[in-house]
């Protein structure tokens, strides 16, 4: 089924920050169309192979690959450049602001230029109505305040925006660990349907069931290194994973 | 009130005001308008008195409306009062100890306040301090510098002589004519406020401003140049203080050292009237027009009143606080409602 290179993938990631080794020879692959769940305790090495794969930190060893080409980010940027998207847990919107401003905000349209250069403010919130149309997000009024939504919707908004810039593999960081039940539901239908848009996700999770609710694949991270990495979810109850995770696995 | 009909996220009415947050300020213009109007009467409401508390709020205004920017993205500009001081001095000290003529001791003064605004700027966005201590500082050490050296050099604090410099006329029809009663700077004023709002509501550059004080981490991550957006402002804060000192040097044909004492303060009182909130990410500069407007009127009407004039602290100072409650409970209306996944 998937015969295509990965989008994103990491090969033998090492990391060390002075003499600590943060993640040792991870490997890891986000397909297009599917969603692969990272799971791990706090401290596992989650957010250190996030932060490499999104450009933040270099890889100490191994080598990071989009497409099945090694790249090297610079920055960020860089990474964003290649359509690699992050949506941060409680740092990706900003609830004083309109949600056709969060939309767009950092690749806003203008129109007119010189000294009339200015925002696109009709084409902005059309652009935004359109994009939470097709992915079903329902939200009565585009200027509203992004912080009057709901928790889930406010994750919804963010990893539309994502969607929206371009991106092609989409890194989710504990996208529902702040949420309810419902809340939580609502984000895992809406990054279900990124995925059937042939987005390549990366949840990062510490919640099994969460995974189990969207994951194509899972990759289990215990002290920095990969415990199991399991593609089809054939055989892989909670049971398994909350043992992999906890370090019971039949394996020890 | 909200009734069951209404959603959990709150009433609409809410959403509307958080929105337009000038318009609270607009009431309270309208109010102490209606108040003095009551109380004072004809002489308030005369074209001399209008023009009075019009020309007592435009210094104050140009401050606030640049004030107020700074503060929506999320910084405090505490030495505009003193560089009003340090500007005039070198202005003065440029045309009468250098010869200067006046127009390139206006340029040379701007100049230099671009440099302070810049290194405001730099300070805060390098050093992460609070810009609230950064600018304490330089507020000290503008307004010390600007009584030493001009009193090293000349051996005053007060400066005159303005009108004999080159380039005075032209310089007088620009900042400090009058239109009947009215002063010139009450269109600098307005005009700031216009091009402000322009920019906050209509530019990239405004999008970039409520993201910088609203969630900086946030405007990051997308890639928004959040350091660059807050020098840029300080550097704005810098040249609106500038204006004045240039305003007000041409007006009264001279200058003196504490020039501008206390005006950081009233600026950002002026701002938080005007429903900017002082945690930055929300705000308006018309608010800032109202608030500065509020300002005005408080004070000639207090004059025309005959009421002591220690009492315009008093009120000043209730108003301040009853702004802020109102803006803090509209804050909360808008960014703490529904995060709780409870819906």
């Amino acid at each position: 089924m998937t015969r295509h290179a990965p989008v994103l993938a990491a090969r033998g990631v090492t990391r060390r920050f002075g003499r600590v080794t943060a993640l040792a020879d991870a490997t890891l692959e986000v397909h297009g169309g599917r969603v692969t769940c990272l799971l791990g305790d706090n401290g596992a090495g989650k957010s250190t192979l996030i932060k490499v794969l999104a450009g933040v930190h270099p890889p100490t060893e191994g080598r990071v690959e989009v497409d099945g080409r090694p790249v090297a980010f610079a920055s960020p940027r860089d990474a964003q450049r290649h359509g690699i998207a992050v949506v941060y847990q409680d740092l990706a919107v900003i609830p004083l602001m309109s949600v056709w401003r969060n939309f767009f905000l950092g690749r806003e349209p203008t129109v007119g230029r010189g000294p009339l250069r200015r925002l696109d403010t009709a084409g902005c919130r059309a652009a935004t109505r359109e994009a939470l149309d097709a992915f079903a997000i329902r939200i009565d009024d585009v200027d509203r305040p992004l912080g009057t939504l709901s928790g889930g919707e406010r994750q919804s908004v963010a990893i539309a925006r994502a969607v929206h810039a371009g991106a092609r593999a989409l890194i989710l960081d504990e996208p529902t660990a702040a949420l309810g039940v419902r809340q939580s539901g609502l984000v895992l239908e809406h990054i279900r349907r990124v995925r059937d848009a042939g987005v390549g996700v990366l949840l990062v999770t510490h919640n099994p069931k969460d995974a189990l609710a969207a994951g194509d694949a899972f990759v289990v991270l215990r002290q920095g290194r990969v415990v199991a990495a399991e593609a089809a979810p054939a055989g892989m109850g909670l049971a398994r994973l909350v043992e992999l995770m906890s370090g019971g696995g039949p394996q020890s | 009130m909200p009734g069951p009909s209404l959603s959990h996220r709150g009433p609409r009415a809410l959403f509307a005001l958080v929105r337009r947050p000038e318009l609270g300020a607009a009431a309270g213009a309208l109010l102490t308008w209606a108040f003095f109007a009551v109380i004072a009467g004809g002489p308030f409401l005369s074209l001399d008195g209008t023009a009075a508390y019009l020309n007592a709020a435009a210094p104050l205004g140009i401050l606030a409306v640049a004030v107020a920017l700074l503060m929506i993205a999320g910084e405090f500009d505490l030495s505009v009062g003193s560089v009003i001081g340090a500007a005039s001095m070198l202005l003065m000290l440029l045309v009468a100890e250098a010869g200067w003529p006046l127009w390139p001791a206006i340029a040379a003064t701007a100049a230099f306040c671009v440099l302070v605004g810049l290194g405001n700027g730099w300070l805060v966005v390098r050093t992460g301090l609070p810009s609230f201590i950064v600018t304490l500082a330089t507020l000290f050490i503008l307004r010390g510098l600007a009584i030493a050296l001009t009193r090293a050099v000349t051996g005053r604090t007060q400066l005159g002589g303005l009108q004999d410099v080159p380039g005075y006329d032209a310089a007088r029809l620009v900042f400090a004519a009058d239109l009947g009663p009215f002063r010139v700077s009450i269109l600098w004023w307005l005009a700031m406020a216009a091009v402000a709002t322009w920019v906050l509501l209509r530019t990239r550059a405004g999008n970039w401003i409520f993201a910088a004080g609203g969630g900086a981490d946030a405007a990051r991550n997308l890639g928004v140049p959040v350091a660059r957006v807050k020098v840029a402002l300080f550097v704005a804060t810098a040249l609106a203080a500038c204006l004045v000192a240039v305003v007000q040097a041409v007006r009264f044909t001279g200058a003196d050292a504490l020039r501008g004492e206390g005006q950081e303060f009233r600026a950002i009182i002026a701002a938080v009237i005007g429903g900017t909130l002082l945690t930055g990410g929300h705000g308006s500069a018309v608010g800032a027009v109202f608030g500065a407007l509020i300002f005005g009127m408080v004070r000639q009407g207090i004059v025309l009143t005959g009421v002591d004039a220690d009492w315009f602290q008093v009120i000043l100072g209730a108003m301040l606080l009853g702004a802020v409650v109102f803006n803090e409970a509209a804050r909360r209306g808008l960014a703490e409602r529904g995060g709780d996944g409870s819906a």
